[in-house]
């Protein structure tokens, strides 16, 4: 080899040691403000986390969140209720008749909705159910992030369950089982432990999610006494104490924020571990 | 291996289990009928003395609870109108137009009165006296520094600091920018060329903020910041108050007192709908930015209940209720206006039928 | 076509499985009927959120037309309304932000790819895919608790020394500045993950090819890689464009919310979803309702237009695995 070449070797050696060192700084400036979050929620809201907080409702001044809580529970519950079983039924018939026009065009439909900003859907259920109802609600809450829901529940069955391979469709059919039969206990068995990481995903994602909320579920100081009622959730409790003078509200809205993460973070874990350990088996 | 089955069960047993909760509740909210909530929403101003109101009461009634949101006067109104809460509060009657426009019959009862502040954030600036031309060209953005000269000419006693002027205002609808703005609009004609007035007016210069609260968080937490308040909110977050000139040339301080006698002042002309401002009185010793907070009522609820549970709460705050104000720097109402509250409330109807409650109390 | 003439090719397969065919009695037709309810319920739904906002919207439309986008007064107290201020803010707080995430985010996918030691790769992959996890709230309350105080006590003043028409003004902390900060942070991980998909598809002959060639590890992410996916990597800036126009709870929180044109970061604006969460529940006039759903309606329109021209460009199953189940396994 020439030095010359050699040189210029050398040259694009050190240029991948510098784009190396690059992209690692990229990853630590990715992950700075990740650690910087969790840092704070951790800290202002182990502070501030007591027992009243789960067992007292919103008060005038500091109390607890017991009702946002709850509320949170109930509406991510009844929405996934709502969304999960028509989102699976509804991906299946994607995968299964993947070339009828109304596949197709619901397929697109599922891009479009899932790329909807979540306030408007906030806008339309207060339009449709709220303004219907004459009554803010919990159902109308619910409605809204089943919505929100929706479009990734159908995309995750949709490609999971075509990505399961048509021998095992066909071995299925020429031992003479039905389709629905083969679509039930063969493409969603096969797909089920994706299916159900995608799902808990989905869940995840409505758990934080806020803006559909504000003109939907909207606030309640109390319990809600039934799901036609106005129900306060942890997420509309946050955005309202974050813009408060108040320091025990802002307490409050930390020690939120972190039972907020943790469900969402919990929920986020055990659906990758799901995952993977189906992969590792 | 986890299977379809287990798929399909975990779905039938979420769905089941939703359902489930979903009938018992709906069924809990006719077995206990009498301790329903009654939503409402409107006017951050009044929200302190509200949300005390509401602790008051379950502790004294366990079957009155109401669930007050302060979204602003503008959210008071609309949500009245478009009938999705059992009651508004608005600290700026309903016009005319929007009367007409809601999809119910409505009225107003007035429940207390609060002052509107200009509360700042200047270190080293204890005390800030501002005429309406002052307080206009500062919202108007003609004024940007804290040592201006027509600033400094009302403040000669103090030092101001050499610092831009950070404007803080309401990014909601709100009846406490109603308020100011109709104070403003009287008193300085380019406010009323430039920016006019209402409860969503275009500010030329400074940041919006969400509510009362957010105003004030503002303020607080930013040096050189200026916004308006309902006193409480200024007082909680021990935020210095300017003294405002009101109409007859004096420098007032907001006082029970001084918001008393603006009420007082207006008491000749208050028309039958009580639909009536208490901003910028004639009074020599009134404070100018005085606001009269209204209940948003329907005159006939739907929903007996409800509608009994309305008119009780509406009685007990011009009752019971005006005992808490002065802890919170709110005016207690003159019996005058009390009296006209009465008669608006004893005509509130349910079903079509008069609502059958036992007004007890005094007249104020 | 019958069930037992199984066409021997695999793409064909689908077509025998079509669920038209009545020969397999009843079970079939209702798997059939229940699946395309289910789905024909998706349509519904997206049908009705655009019918509603455009019902909403009509009587703005009618009375503004066109002259609704070209002006900024926005003006309730007068009933006169013009979107531009939140065209702008929206453009302004979406690209800062795009200009700081793409970056960082494409050097975090080639990371990913290629460059990062293959130990580290996974669990960095978890990380940013947990970033995508936390609450928008939760961004808007450490932003409004932490960005902002940093920004306008220290950070705003020195940029304010460098000077020029993007960092005029008092230092406000909150503003297009802080938005776009946050929102920088909040779209990361999706341009990180979809551009991380579309370089792994990059098929791994190319790879080894270069490297027999002689080619350095960065030779490699430039010659080939990039260039093999340059498209898919368009549509993932584009999808985090979508998402960076449609972020509402964390922008309303620290943007300042100010309808106005201003070319200054430190400046207070405001942005088209954030006006919707701020003013929807108070807008008293008629036609005040109407101009926000306007103001809604082409939110909507812009962001369905870069989310199907996103999906355009990263075509096929990774992306929707990217978005769907990021499995952390690549």
């Amino acid at each position: 080899m020439t030095p010359g070449i050699e040189s210029a070797y050398a040259k694009r050696k050190i240029a991948a040691r510098a784009a190396t060192v690059a992209s690692s700084a990229a990853v630590v400036l990715a992950l700075a403000p990740l650690v910087a979050i969790f840092l704070h929620v951790a800290v202002r809201g182990v502070r501030a986390l007591s027992v009243s907080f789960f067992t007292e409702p919103v008060g005038a001044r500091g109390a607890g969140m017991a009702n946002a809580v709850f509320g949170t529970i109930q509406l991510v519950l009844l929405a996934s209720a709502m969304g999960i079983p028509l989102g699976i039924a509804g991906g299946l018939y994607l995968s299964e008749c993947r070339h009828t026009r109304l596949a197709r065009a619901v397929r697109f439909c599922a891009d479009v909705l899932a790329g909807v900003p979540s306030i408007l859907v906030g806008v339309a259920v207060y339009a449709v159910v709220v303004v219907r109802m004459k009554q803010f609600s919990a159902f109308a809450g619910a409605a809204a992030l089943a919505i929100v829901m929706l479009p990734l529940v159908v995309r995750t069955t949709d490609v999971l369950a075509r990505a399961v391979p048509d021998s095992l469709r066909e071995a299925a059919l020429a031992l003479g089982a039905t389709r629905w039969r083969t679509a039930i206990f063969v493409v969603l068995r096969t797909a089920a432990p994706g299916i159900r990481s995608g799902c808990m995903l989905a869940v995840a994602r409505v758990c934080g999610e806020t803006a559909p909320l504000l003109f939907t579920a909207y606030n309640n100081r109390f319990f809600n006494d039934s799901l036609f009622d106005p129900t306060s959730t942890l997420q509309v409790q946050i955005f309202t104490y974050t813009m408060t003078p108040n320091e025990d509200w802002h307490a409050q809205a930390w020690a939120a924020a972190l039972v907020l993460v943790a469900i969402v973070v919990v929920l986020d874990v055990l659906a990758r571990r799901l995952v993977e350990r189906k992969e590792v088996a | 291996m986890i299977g379809a089955r287990r798929l399909v069960a975990i779905v039938g047993v979420a769905a089941a289990a939703g359902l489930a909760v979903f009938a018992t509740w709906s069924r809990a909210s006719r077995a206990d009928a009498p301790a329903r909530v009654i939503d409402g929403a409107g006017a951050t101003l009044p929200f302190p003395l509200y949300a005390k109101w509401s602790s008051e009461l379950l502790r004294v009634d366990g079957t009155l609870r109401i669930n007050y949101q302060p979204l602003g006067s503008g959210a008071g109104i609309r949500q009245m109108s478009d009938g999705v809460i059992d009651f508004g509060a608005t600290d700026e009657p309903l016009t005319d137009e929007q009367l007409k426009d809601a999809g119910r019959d409505l009225v107003h009862v007035p429940m207390t009165i609060g002052a509107v502040v200009l509360a700042y954030n200047v270190p080293g600036v204890p005390e800030l006296k501002l005429t309406p031309d002052v307080i206009a060209d500062v919202f108007r953005g003609t004024i940007t520094r804290w040592d201006d000269p027509r600033l400094r000419e009302a403040n000669a006693s103090v030092t101001m600091p050499s610092e831009p002027i950070k404007v803080v205002h309401r990014a909601d609808g709100s009846g406490t920018s109603a308020t100011l703005t109709t104070y403003l609009a009287r008193n300085s004609e380019a406010w009323r060329a430039d920016v006019g007035l209402g409860v969503s007016p275009r500010f030329p210069v400074g940041v919006g903020s969400r509510g009362s609260d957010g105003v004030t968080a503002y303020v607080k937490s930013t040096p050189f910041a200026i916004g308006y308040v309902e006193l409480t909110y200024a007082k909680q977050a021990s935020l210095p108050i300017a003294l405002v000139r009101n109409r007859a040339g004096n420098f007032v301080a907001p006082s029970i007192e001084s918001l008393d006698r603006a009420a007082r002042s207006a008491l000749d002309r208050v028309p039958d709908d009580l639909r009536i401002s208490l901003v910028d009185s004639d009074d020599p010793g009134a404070y100018p930015l005085t606001a009269l907070s209204f209940l948003v009522l329907p005159r006939d609820s739907r929903d007996r209940e409800k509608g009994e549970a309305l008119a009780r709460f509406a009685w007990w705050g011009l009752h019971e209720g005006q005992r808490y104000a002065a802890a919170l720097d709110y005016a207690p109402l003159p019996r005058e206006l009390v009296a006209h509250g009465e008669r608006v409330v004893r005509e509130l109807r349910a079903g079509g039928e008069p609502v059958r409650v036992a007004y007890e109390g005094n007249g104020g | 076509m019958t069930p037992s003439a199984l066409p021997s090719s695999s793409r064909e397969a689908p077509r025998a499985l079509r669920i038209t065919d009545a020969a397999r009695g009843s079970g079939d037709r209702v798997f059939g009927a229940v699946g395309a309810v289910a789905a024909g319920f998706l349509g519904l739904v997206l049908v009705t959120v655009a019918v509603c906002v455009v019902h909403l919207a009509w009587p703005s439309i009618r009375e503004t037309g066109l002259s609704f986008f070209g002006t900024s007064a926005w003006d309730p107290a007068r009933d006169v309304y013009g979107a531009l201020a939140f065209v702008w803010g929206t453009a302004m707080t979406s690209v800062v932000a795009l200009c700081l995430a793409v970056p960082i985010g494409l050097g975090v996918a080639v990371f990913l790819t290629d460059l990062g030691p293959r130990p580290l790769r996974r669990p960095v992959s978890s990380l940013v895919e947990l970033l995508a996890a936390i609450p928008s709230v939760v961004y808007g309350l450490w932003a409004a608790f932490v960005v902002a105080p940093l920004l306008r006590s220290s950070i705003e003043p020195a940029l304010a020394a460098i000077g020029g028409p993007l960092f005029r003004g008092p230092p406000m902390g909150v503003g297009i500045l802080c938005a776009s900060i946050v929102l920088a942070i909040m779209v990361l991980p999706t341009i990180a993950t979809v551009s991380r998909d579309v370089l792994a598809a990059v098929p791994s002959e190319l790879r080894e090819g270069a490297l027999a060639l002689g080619a350095t590890s960065w030779d490699v992410v430039r010659l080939v890689v990039v260039p093999h996916a340059r498209r898919g990597l368009f549509g993932a800036v584009l999808l985090g464009f979508g998402r960076a126009v449609g972020e509402t709870i964390a922008v309303a929180t620290v943007i300042g919310s100010r309808a106005d044109v201003s070319l200054s970061l430190f400046a207070p604006g405001y942005t088209m979803s954030s006006v919707i969460a701020n003013e929807f529940p108070s807008a008293t006039s008629d036609l005040h309702v109407a101009a926000l759903a306007e103001v809604g309606l082409l939110l909507f329109v812009v962001t369905v237009a870069f989310n199907v021209a996103a999906r355009l460009l990263v075509r096929g199953e990774r992306y929707g695995r990217a978005l769907t189940v990021p499995a952390g396994n690549r």
